[in-house]
């Protein structure tokens, strides 16, 4: 794009922070919960929340897909995988801790375990390796959870199969506003999965539970721009569902994306690590598909994992209700280098984004 | 599919209407919507207009 777009613009980010200034209560506090990795990586790399008044607090929920699959599944993928299924997944799965162990250490002990960059690459994969049987672990939202669906209706071949874990996150924001004492005053809605989704799925926050929420985008002007809107919102004593990204996001999502989740998928009750059962926030493949269900097709059910282990509080950093450092075992016991919870395996995990973060700071004083 | 500075790789664009030379957001290998540039300048026009719209109100 020739013109010089402003989405880093500090001159800009100045202008906004002056504006949330003026809008910010004096006497409260306020406090605001996005669902997103990348929305944390955003707020910590750029360091937004020192520009933000004391009062105005921005907390980070249950946005990381790969830190809230439960250990159960974890264990599913390990199971086949040491039944010779050759496990392809996302980079971020690979550590996250199962019940007695990851896919790493799986692989490590002579599974095979690959990592791929996206679905398609797996069932290319399968195509040139006939005489092996593939699974694919769909880790992911609703961004992932199209191309998931792309590859399961396009006919995938007979030694091809999924592992499917994917989540939804209404769900997880719905959960969030029952959890007693987090007093969130709005949310920042997440862009990508909102790509996919649209709007219409966030109404009831406003409606229902007179939430201020506002789709917003992952440069630094999106995310002050958004915090900026709930603020004007809690102000004014409103509740509104407002788009920031309206560059990427339309009010009716991505349609064609949408229909082929319809037709792969159908929602069901699912497990969140750190959180527990919600109703309707997975994804299963419906019944026509059920030839490409690696749980069917190998018999690998797991109904309950050992989620958190003695002593990691990542059930409580997932939901917002605690910040990184306040876990005892944070850049301690538990690094990125040896993570112990979910939290500090994957890129998108909000300890491990603080932890990366906090060591480019020390590396700088 | 280019990903500036000299990156390419082939993206699935099954998901969205995309022709040669349009612009989309990329996840995982697969293209989840379109972006054109007078969306993202929209974007500017709107940023604008919010700040704006505080700046009278508040005069």
């Amino acid at each position: 794009m020739a013109e010089k777009l402003r989405f880093r613009d500090p001159e800009l980010a100045k202008e906004i922070v002056q504006k949330i200034r003026e809008v910010t209560p004096k006497d409260e506090t306020v406090k605001f919960c996005h669902v997103c990795g990348t929305h944390e990586w955003t707020i910590t790399h750029y360091g937004l929340r020192s520009l933000l008044p004391r009062n105005v607090e921005v907390i980070a929920g249950p946005g990381c897909p790969v830190c809230i699959v439960p250990a159960a599944e974890i264990d599913e993928a390990v199971q086949l995988a040491q039944k010779g299924v050759v496990i392809t997944c996302f980079g971020d799965v690979l550590r996250v801790p199962g019940s007695h162990m990851s896919l790493l250490e799986a692989k490590a002990e002579g599974a095979d375990v690959r990592v791929v960059y996206g679905v398609s690459d797996a069932v290319e994969m399968a195509v040139r390796e006939q005489d092996k049987e593939f699974a694919f672990f769909a880790v992911g939202f609703e961004t992932t959870a199209p191309s998931t669906a792309v590859e399961a209706l396009g006919n995938p071949p007979g030694n091809f199969s999924f592992l499917v874990s994917h989540r939804l996150i209404p769900p997880a924001m719905e959960l969030l506003l029952g959890v007693g004492d987090l007093n969130i005053s709005g949310f920042i809605a997440p862009g990508h999965v909102s790509a996919i989704i649209g709007m219409k799925p966030y109404e009831l926050f406003p409606r229902v539970y007179r939430m201020p929420t506002v789709v917003a985008g992952f440069e630094p002007i999106d995310v002050l721009m958004g915090i900026y809107m709930l603020l004007k919102q809690h102000a004014e004593g409103t509740a509104r569902l407002e788009n920031e990204y309206a560059r990427v996001v339309k009010w009716e999502g991505n349609p064609k994306a949408l229909e082929m989740m319809e037709r792969a998928f159908a929602v069901t009750g699912g497990n969140w690590r750190g959180i527990g059962r919600l109703p309707d926030s997975a994804l299963k493949l419906r019944e026509e598909l059920v030839a490409y269900d690696a749980r069917e097709k190998f018999g690998v059910h797991v109904k309950q994992g050992k989620d958190i282990l003695l002593g990691c509080e990542c059930h409580l950093v997932i939901i917002g209700k605690i910040k990184p450092n306040e876990c005892p075992m944070f850049m301690k016991a538990c690094t990125p280098a040896k993570p112990i919870g979910a939290c500090m395996v994957s890129s998108e995990g909000t300890c491990r984004v603080w932890a990366k973060t906090a060591a480019a700071q020390a590396v700088s004083q | 599919m280019d990903f500036g500075e000299g990156v390419l790789r082939d993206v699935n664009v099954t998901l969205v209407d995309a022709k040669v030379g349009d612009y989309v957001l990329v996840h995982a290998g697969y293209a989840i919507q379109t972006v054109d540039k007078e969306d993202a300048l929209e974007t500017l026009a709107l940023w604008k207009e919010i700040l704006a719209a505080e700046k009278e109100q508040g005069s």
